[in-house]
């Protein structure tokens, strides 16, 4: 019987050789005489460990680690096919304490199953959910949710009943389900691992959302970095689609939905929700006014769920196992899950689902193992590029939306970027405006303008050029940026730099003759 | 990167496999820039045509995004991740020695504002396809392998 080896094709996996990695493998076999299945799974989320091939062996996946293409025909000599023993030999998938003290409630698919493959799917609870909600009936779903205390998990974390409701409760003919895939934050990654690994999961998701709200079509707008997600995510829609899952009257529901992929364009601002509907428009991605709000004239003037990847998978296991069940996880508001995202200067990045409450410490120190450097940290970038800078003295902090609002910080989406002590933070301050004058979206004077005479005032205060006078100037603008700009753009940018200026002011002085 | 030089008929081809929908236009555009590289006047102006929209309307699609160029890129081209993941893994080390290497290159080279590839810093993104780990040595490797396939 030929044996079963998955090998990732997931971005990361494949951006370290997993393509490589997997044609050896073929070859090797074939020159061996072995007979085997190659399965191209999605990621587990333990990216240091990536290239991370696997071998069933008795039921047992048995995990190989960092394997490269030159590793391979050695990997065969140790008789990697019945579990030989070799240096990057994990033992089984399922005993790998990074992956099995999370609590996978919306990831646990990705890794265990062929993405794109509907049958092992099936296998694996897919489509019970979207089942389980007809049965339940539109506003039990919505109740569901609202139990489960789901709150978006794109960043605002606004609640997702209470936002399904209002679509619900808007009179309209056509409603639409707008999944953001928008995923431009640095260091975030998640939906990107859910999309490639669990593509109709995303898909059961937004189908269920459809049929609690009266919504007959979705849209996900996927960011053109991801072309790779592209690939699977349209290839899922298909298989979905020529299995009946998607199209009209779904498997004899009488609940007609479907789904058009669009791809961004790389515009950062496009995430934010307003923009994002601009851009699937066909428009340039311009925020709009708030209110209206999307919920009751959203994409093409109707109404509309904007909801982020994660909190749309996430609402599956809400069908099956409860709202309750999900409230069980986390903490007070910041209720159930969150796939945090270890990024940067860290020795074991990837992907940690857990319940909130958790620490930036445990998070960094017990997952991460530290600095990827062996150096202290210096400071954690948490959010994307509008969340603060925390410094190591409050790496205590727990992981909760309300927690992280009272040190002047955000949850956001969950990524988690580590920065040693070599990092200057000034630099990261200027960055900050930089970033924000690349991509402001224009519509607005205090992020359009501000955040250019942001770069300069700080250029100043690192050239020692009044320092004191350009403090004073840089937060009257940050104050300005906040107040009055028009979305989180230009209203958030000054996080970071606020931080920068609170805890690591020491910088500006230090910076002098620092590259930009 | 081969690329074909504008051709009217297969612009207007793309835009039919789109149902001339004006909402398509960042789709269009896209697949524009897959075929042809980049956005040329001409372009533009048989766009507003067919998709009953002002020029102005497409032009300002076109110079919003980042990734309609309007200009011929090289026969190469290079993204490097500088957003903060990266920059924290040494992004803008990576990015001078690019630069300082690629000089004379037909190589286009550019920033990018994060790939997702955040747990493999520093990130780059060459032709299309997702590298990490990028050290200068390796990121020597992978512009050496684009030379043998041409």
């Amino acid at each position: 019987m030929a044996t079963r080896v998955y090998v990732p094709r997931e971005t990361a996996a494949v951006s370290v050789g997993a393509d490589d990695v997997a044609i050896a493998i073929a070859r090797c076999a074939k020159e061996n005489g072995e007979a085997i299945e190659l399965v191209r799974n999605g990621s587990w989320g333990a990216t240091w460990l990536e290239p991370l091939v696997e071998v069933l062996v008795d039921d047992k996946r048995i995990a190989y680690c960092n394997v490269a293409a030159g590793d391979v025909p050695a990997l065969f000599d140790a008789g990697f096919l019945h579990g030989g023993e070799h240096k990057s030999c994990l033992g089984a998938i399922n005993e790998i304490p990074y992956l099995i003290n999370q609590d996978r409630w919306t990831f646990w698919r990705c890794g265990l199953i062929e993405p794109l493959n509907i049958d092992d799917f099936r296998a694996h609870q897919g489509f019970n959910a979207f089942e389980k909600a007809v049965e339940m009936g539109a506003e039990a779903v919505i109740e569901a949710v609202k139990t489960s205390g789901l709150r978006g998990r794109g960043g605002a974390g606004f609640p997702a009943g209470i936002k399904w409701q209002t679509v619900a409760d808007t009179d309209g003919e056509q409603k639409y389900i707008a999944c953001n895939a928008d995923e431009g934050d640095s260091g975030t990654f998640s939906d990107r691992i859910l999309m490639e690994g669990d593509p109709l999961g995303l898909i059961e998701g937004m189908m269920i959302a459809g049929f609690a709200v009266g919504a007959t079509r979705g849209y996900i707008y996927l960011r053109s970095e991801y072309p790779l997600t592209h690939s699977i995510l349209s290839r899922a829609i298909e298989t979905a689609r020529s299995a009946g899952w998607l199209g009209d009257d779904i498997q004899g529901s009488g609940f007609d939905f479907d789904i058009e992929l669009h791809l961004g364009a790389g515009s950062y601002v496009c995430g934010e929700e307003t923009a994002m509907l601009e851009s699937l428009e066909g428009k340039q991605g311009i925020v709009r006014y708030k209110p209206p709000l999307p919920a009751h004239e959203g994409l093409f003037g109707k109404p509309t769920v904007v909801n982020n990847v994660v909190t749309l998978a996430s609402v599956a296991n809400i069908m099956n196992l409860g709202g309750q069940k999900y409230a069980s996880f986390g903490v007070d508001r910041s209720k159930g899950t969150l796939a945090f995202q270890l990024a940067g200067n860290i020795k074991r990045g990837g992907l940690v689902e857990k319940g909130f409450g958790i620490t930036l410490r445990e998070l960094i120190e017990d997952w991460g193992g530290g600095t990827a450097s062996g150096r202290p940290v210096k400071a954690v970038q948490v959010g994307g590029p509008l969340g603060a800078y925390i410094p190591a003295e409050q790496l205590d902090t727990p992981l909760d939306y309300e927690a992280f609002i009272e040190i002047g910080a955000m949850v956001g989406h969950g990524g988690i970027v580590v920065f040693d002590d070599t990092a200057n933070m000034a630099q990261q301050a200027r960055f900050a405006m930089e970033f924000c004058a690349i991509e402001s979206c224009g519509k607005c004077t205090p992020c359009r303008i501000g955040s250019t005479r942001g770069v300069e005032v700080i250029d100043r205060m690192v050239a020692g050029d009044a320092r004191e006078d350009n403090y004073d100037l840089l937060v009257e603008l940050c104050d300005t940026m906040e107040d009055a700009s028009l979305c989180a753009m230009g209203g958030m940018t000054p996080f970071p730099v606020r931080s920068v200026l609170k805890y690591f002011a020491e910088d500006f002085a230090s910076a002098v003759g620092a590259d930009k | 990167m081969t690329h074909e030089p504008y051709d009217k008929q297969i612009a207007s081809d793309i835009v039919a496999r789109f149902d001339a929908r004006p909402e398509m236009l960042v789709q269009i555009l896209h697949a524009f820039v897959a075929r042809f590289a980049w956005i040329c006047e001409d372009a533009i102006r048989q766009l507003a045509l067919e998709l009953n929209l002002s020029r102005a309307e497409v032009h300002g699609v076109v110079s919003y995004y980042h990734d309609f160029r309007t200009e011929a890129p090289g026969k190469h081209i290079v993204k490097i991740c500088e957003a903060e993941a990266c920059q924290a893994m040494g992004s803008r080390k990576l990015s001078a020695y690019a630069t300082a290497n690629l000089d004379g290159e037909d190589v286009t080279l550019e920033p990018v504002y994060c790939l997702g590839n955040c747990a493999c810093s520093p990130a780059i993104m060459v032709d299309g396809k997702t590298y990490g780990r990028v050290s200068n040595e390796r990121f020597d490797e992978i512009m050496a392998s684009l030379g043998e396939c041409g």
